[in-house]
């Protein structure tokens, strides 16, 4: 069987098919909800780091800027949902092409470079001067399309879709040419690779993942403020997770998610007291012994990670 | 274009005054060479004579300021380096910089995927086990050792099908029988079409497998001929090891 296919079948299919069907089950839909968005936001999060080595610290900007891309479409376009997807998905598209600069800077300069920019579309969304057009500090209201089901649907939609694009990343020619672009950009070129269209269309894959799951947030919670899209808690989440898995894989920040979220959610609601501490331990520890992630202790034993 | 197109007597790459500067100072300062195909010419000279520099201009890394680079017919001044790849220029560098993570396939793969310029899909396996790679395919390329990730490295340049190939220090660090076995891979490169520029401090190297050397001092050419005349020559000598009267 080829891999892409065995990675559909044994890694895709099932994580979609639980996300699709655990409402029926669970009653806590929000929880179900955020686990999609954290799934989705961390596999962006490994097209742009993972496979091309740039960690996008304001990777929230993305998140934000799809978010309200998709309220002032249906505020001020009075589109119905899903057009308006499309204009968070556009909004999202255009900052990653405006933050194309970015990517001559390397490293951490790339990384506190991204963060300016994401606080920077945040200082300009919460603008109070601009609340005719952003509604500025005071948040926005979207009762008018409110519907947690069909929201929540369309969020698994598109966990499918990053999860199939991984799964393309992973068993391509394209995935090996980003994966040589993060190793050694300069060889990268001597193999033939176009390194700036490999660079530049990762990051607007990432912009355009973080955008489309940013404007289904804001349509499933339908009332919310800047500090709530455009909070740096997406960026940080979405990035420990996916190395918490292991990036440049499928599986990694799939598991990462789970398990860090799941444990994030049942600490916080049993023993609030020590949930930092818990949490803290566990990502020392992982940083010690294994900083490549989870899935490089089955490497270790000699099993292919997909 | 192919090689049938050319006439022997047409150089492949022709370099024409060209220029390097890094702020005030002239890496290379007009130097003047050219190429045909299947030649191996040598490129020598004291350190920070702009032997590395030059490769790096021929294969895009820098744009040159000045002069021109005539490659099969056309200017390939400032082009960007996937774009002389897929021309058939390529390199291998002083020090090895292969993808870490990557697998030893992989590593060749990219190149032999992207960066054809020439036949048919590359045989990846072949040219593994040609440069003794092949029981290392399955292991990343940070496993390999130095003069194994050098080998990597000339694999992952003639995956693309190279029509001029830069080779910058190949040989430094090799044990004879790999030199041997290095010099005999370039000369059947060379009887295959391909044209080689070869930058080395080993002169023996030298000697085995250029038909030609330039020897470089300050960016410009100070001599060029057979290696055998080089030696004798008077200002290579002062080049080298400095003049009498020098101290």
């Amino acid at each position: 069987m080829p891999k892409a296919l065995a990675h559909t079948l044994f890694v895709l299919v099932p994580v979609v098919a639980a996300a699709a069907f655990l409402p029926f089950a669970y009653s806590n839909q929000l929880l179900l909800f955020n686990f999609v968005v954290f799934l989705t936001l961390a596999q962006g999060v490994n097209v742009i780091y993972g496979f091309t080595g740039y960690l996008p610290f304001g990777y929230a900007g993305f998140f934000g800027t799809g978010a309200y891309g998709f309220s002032l479409a249906v505020i001020h376009l009075h589109l119905s949902p899903i057009p308006a997807l499309a204009a968070g998905a556009a909004a999202a598209l255009l900052l990653g092409l405006l933050l194309t600069p970015l990517l001559r800077l390397s490293g951490a300069y790339f990384a506190i470079a991204n963060l300016a920019a994401s606080l920077a579309v945040f200082q300009v969304v919460s603008n109070p001067n601009l609340e005719g057009i952003t509604k500025g500090p005071y948040g926005i209201s979207l009762s008018g399309v409110f519907s947690p089901n069909l929201s929540y649907g369309v969020a698994v939609v598109f966990l499918a879709a990053t999860l199939g694009l991984i799964v393309f990343l992973r068993n391509s020619r394209f995935g090996l040419a980003l994966q040589a672009i993060r190793e050694d950009a300069i060889s990268a070129g001597m193999a033939g690779v176009n390194v700036v269209r490999g660079r530049v269309l990762a990051w607007l894959m990432s912009a355009v993942i973080a955008g489309l799951i940013g404007g289904v947030f804001a349509w499933y919670v339908s009332v919310f403020y800047p500090e709530t899209v455009f909070s740096p808690e997406f960026s940080i989440f979405a990035i420990v997770f996916a190395l918490f898995g292991g990036i440049a894989t499928l599986t990694g920040p799939i598991l990462g998610v789970v398990i860090l979220y799941g444990v994030y959610n049942a600490i916080g609601i049993s023993t609030p007291q020590y949930f930092q501490l818990i949490y803290g331990l566990l990502i020392v520890g992982l940083v010690l012994f294994l900083p490549n992630g989870l899935v490089s202790l089955f490497r270790r034993w000699g099993i292919d990670v997909p | 274009m192919s090689l049938e197109r050319q006439t022997a007597a047409e150089p492949l790459l022709r370099v024409e005054g060209l220029v390097k500067r890094f702020g005030g100072f002239r890496a290379l300062d007009e130097l003047s060479f050219h190429l045909m195909p299947g030649e191996i010419l040598g490129l020598v000279g004291p350190n920070g004579s702009g032997k590395t520099t030059c490769i790096n201009v021929l294969s895009g890394l820098y744009p040159p300021d000045g002069g021109t680079l005539t490659y099969a017919g056309r200017e390939i001044g400032g082009l960007k380096s996937h774009r002389l790849v897929h021309l058939g220029i390529n390199r291998t560098f002083q020090v090895p910089k292969p993808f870490l993570t990557l697998t030893v396939a992989e590593n060749v793969e990219v190149a032999a995927a992207y960066g054809r310029s020439q036949g048919g899909a590359a045989d990846v396996a072949g040219l593994l086990a040609s440069l003794e790679l092949d029981g290392q395919a399955a292991r990343p390329a940070a496993e390999l050792n130095s003069v194994q990730q050098k080998m990597l490295d000339l694999a992952r340049a003639l995956a693309t099908g190279p029509r001029l190939l830069c080779v910058d220090e190949l040989a430094a660090g090799l044990n004879p029988a790999e030199l041997d076995r290095v010099a005999a891979r370039l000369r059947a490169l060379a009887e295959s079409g391909v044209a080689l520029l070869v930058v080395e401090h080993l002169m023996g190297f030298i000697d085995q497998v250029t038909d030609r050397v330039i020897v470089l001092n300050a960016g410009h050419e100070i001599f060029e001929g057979v290696l055998a005349d080089a030696v004798r020559d008077r200002q290579v000598v002062e080049v080298f090891l400095g003049t009498d009267d020098g101290g």
